[in-house]
């Protein structure tokens, strides 16, 4: 995979992670029917982690990131998202989106409402703004994910960097504290993936804790703490991303590397 | 650049150009799409021909016709044998056409029942429509029934307290218990109120304060204020409760599913006429002895349970071809079940289900003469009652074909208020 290369490199001193836990899965395991999907996942992301992960698809990668919202349900184990654990209580689920972006990897903009209403519906009738405050704060994303101009577009009008661009700023809207990618460049072409991770290379700079699966090691290599490495559901092997790619410890993640770098 | 070259550069992009014009003009099209070749320009001419035969029998027959005679028979003496239509049978009967047995110093109140239905229809219908007209919308539902039907001002405004005493006990207990039993017991109070206590609340009330207009029974409606005012009520009822059928359909809690599905597979297993004639005949075992259950009120239920079983599959097929992704981006944002429903899902899965829908309510408007059969007079019924009069006995053209105007007339102006709603909807996503 050929590498991108970014306008400007990521100041990691801006980055600082504490001591507060913003993630924790205990011992999780998941089925689809009766396939073993995750397989005892243990981790804990501190606030200001900036996590990559990595695998060969049908590895679980996205199915985990998509367990911390409760898109999926997990059978076992225990999921603590900003200090409120994920059972099928609808309240504590309310509570985790709230706190918790989710970018996809096809966007999932709503066609029907322009890029604007894209951006302050959740904020409208989730965290009940009044509606001036959520444009203005919208506004204010979109110009930092730098598309104020298409404000009043929808979203079929928009190229698909573009788009990815506006969901980033619409899930920034809710002001999340904890932001999820699900393969954010796997639909985008070559020209507009840098300036899909121009933004969230910004986005790392400011603090935000962030899970990120991604096949972009060059992205990894810049801006990760941490880089995780999944297959057959489990995680095999994580390090800091240099050590990750220079010194991979496992034969499963050196084969990974050497067919995918 | 010849293609043995391996090594090329462009020294100036390309400016953009008109695309070629071969074809243009009325005489272009008429050349390319009529006379392309021989054989096509021998449709053409044969087609011509046979529209020409066909409207030099009709327009004079139907323009030369006459207006003013008391009965067939007069017709053919004033046309002296000349084949052509006797419209004095519209004319002298079209307000039974129109009003049934209606009497006919009370015409103003379907009149003004219409007009307001109208009114209330704009901001329904049209985005830019003032939306103080939102108060007619609310309000034609209670006031146009009363209109129609008269009697005492109470029914209404008990009939609208029920949607009150629900929507209190739903937040009463959606705040204490939780949200889904207060959406059982809302609706549950609010029914309980129609049965057990509107009645005797309007009873009360009528002693107190006698207000009303002059009752106007049910078996003197007929014509098109019949079709009309099942049609319309069987439109509205029918799309609400089929939103919710598709939606019951959709869930995952068990029971709401089985009911969804078993009612939609019965309702649409079993001929419309079958259910009205249950609507005739048999529901009257069912109730309660003595029980005054108007027929119009029961075949409206009929029509209105008929269609939303078609309507939820119709929405069924729109929700079905949103994109997965829809929904878990709704859910990630944080928005609950009917916030996503009437934010996200609905709008784009109606939209998708317009055409459907419009031929769901086409069809439901063309299937109110079906009432002719079991006794009610729509304007089939009236046909067949000027039919046996012996003034007009024998006369079929005018009758059938001046009730066939009117219905296309109605669904054709759907049908191009459908295709004008799906242009202002796209907004370039396919």
């Amino acid at each position: 995979m050929s590498e991108v290369e970014f306008d400007h490199h990521a100041d990691r001193s801006r980055m600082k992670v504490s001591d507060e836990v913003a993630v924790e899965v205990i011992n999780m395991n998941k089925w689809y029917g009766s396939f073993h999907v995750l397989r005892d996942i243990n981790l804990t992301v501190n606030r200001g982690e900036r996590i990559v992960i990595c695998g060969p698809s049908g590895s679980g990668k996205s199915t985990l990131i998509r367990c911390m919202n409760r898109l999926e349900e997990h059978q076992e184990g225990k999921i603590i998202v900003d200090g409120i654990e994920l059972t099928s209580d609808l309240k504590n689920i309310d509570k985790v989106r709230r706190e918790v972006g989710m970018v996809f990897q096809h966007f999932n903009l709503f066609p029907h409402l322009t890029i604007l209403e894209n951006c302050t519906l959740a904020p409208i009738w989730v965290r009940k703004v009044p509606r001036r405050e959520a444009e203005e704060t919208a506004m204010h994303y979109l110009e930092k994910v730098k598309i104020p101009d298409q404000a009043h577009k929808y979203p079929g009008q928009l190229s698909g960097g573009q788009q990815q661009r506006v969901a980033i700023a619409r899930s920034l809207c809710m002001k999340p504290r904890i932001m999820l990618f699900d393969e954010p460049t796997s639909a985008l072409d070559p020209e507009m993936i840098k300036e899909v991770l121009d933004t969230m290379i910004e986005l790392a700079e400011e603090g935000m804790t962030m899970l990120c699966v991604t096949h972009e090691m060059g992205f990894a290599k810049e801006v990760a703490n941490r880089v995780i490495f999944m297959d057959a559901g489990q995680i095999v092997e994580q390090n800091e991303p240099e050590e990750f790619f220079s010194n991979p410890k496992s034969e499963r993640t050196k084969l990974f590397l050497s067919q995918i770098l | 650049m010849s293609m043995q070259e391996t090594a090329y550069v462009r020294t100036e992009m390309l400016p953009e150009r008109e695309p070629p014009s071969l074809n243009t003009g009325p005489i272009g099209w008429i050349r390319a799409n009529l006379f392309p070749n021989w054989f096509s320009s021998l449709l053409t001419l044969a087609s011509l021909f046979i529209i020409y035969k066909l409207l030099a029998a009709f327009i004079p027959w139907a323009f030369g016709g006459v207006w003013n005679a008391s009965s067939l028979k007069e017709c053919r003496e004033i046309l002296q044998g000349v084949d052509a239509a006797c419209w004095a049978v519209i004319h002298e009967r079209f307000w039974q056409l129109m009003y049934g047995f209606y009497p006919d110093n009370l015409y103003w109140r379907p009149n003004l029942a219409l007009v307001m239905l109208i009114v209330a229809l704009v901001p329904v219908l049209f985005e830019g429509a003032p939306r103080k007209l939102l108060a007619v919308t609310i309000a034609t539902p209670f006031i146009g029934p009363w209109l129609l039907w008269g009697g005492t001002i109470w029914t209404p405004v008990a009939a609208a307290l029920g949607f009150v005493v629900g929507y209190i006990v739903y937040k009463l207990i959606a705040g204490a218990l939780s949200d889904l039993a207060g959406l059982v017991l809302g609706p549950l109070a609010a029914v309980l109120w129609w049965i057990l206590l509107a009645g005797r609340f309007s009873d009360l009330m009528a002693g107190i304060l006698p207000l009303g207009l002059q009752p106007v029974e049910s078996r003197k409606f007929g014509g098109f204020m019949l079709a009309v005012t099942l049609g319309i009520t069987g439109i509205a009822a029918s799309f609400p409760l089929g939103i919710i059928l598709a939606l019951g359909r959709q869930s995952h809690l068990v029971i709401v599913k089985t009911l969804s599905v078993g009612f939609i597979e019965f309702i649409r297993g079993v001929p419309l006429i079958t259910l009205l004639f249950v609507a005739q005949v048999m529901l009257a075992y069912f109730l309660p002895r003595g029980t005054q259950f108007d027929i119009i009120l029961r075949v409206m239920i009929m029509i209105t349970l008929f269609s939303a079983a078609y309507m939820a599959e119709v929405i069924r097929g729109g929700l079905a071809a949103l994109p997965k992704g829809q929904y878990e981006a709704a859910d990630a944002l944080g928005l609950n079940y009917w916030q996503a429903q009437r934010l996200i899902i609905m709008p784009q899965a109606l939209k998708i289900a317009i055409p459907g829908i419009v031929s769901t309510f086409i069809g439901l408007f063309k299937d109110t003469t079906l009432v002719s059969i079991i006794g009610l007079a729509d304007p089939l019924g009236w046909v067949k009652l000027i039919q046996a009069d012996a003034a007009w006995n024998g006369i079929v053209w005018e009758l059938y074909g001046f009730v066939a105007f009117v219905f296309f007339i109605v669904c054709f102006s759907m049908s191009r208020y459908s295709m004008y709603l799906e242009r202002k909807l796209e907004t370039g996503h396919k």
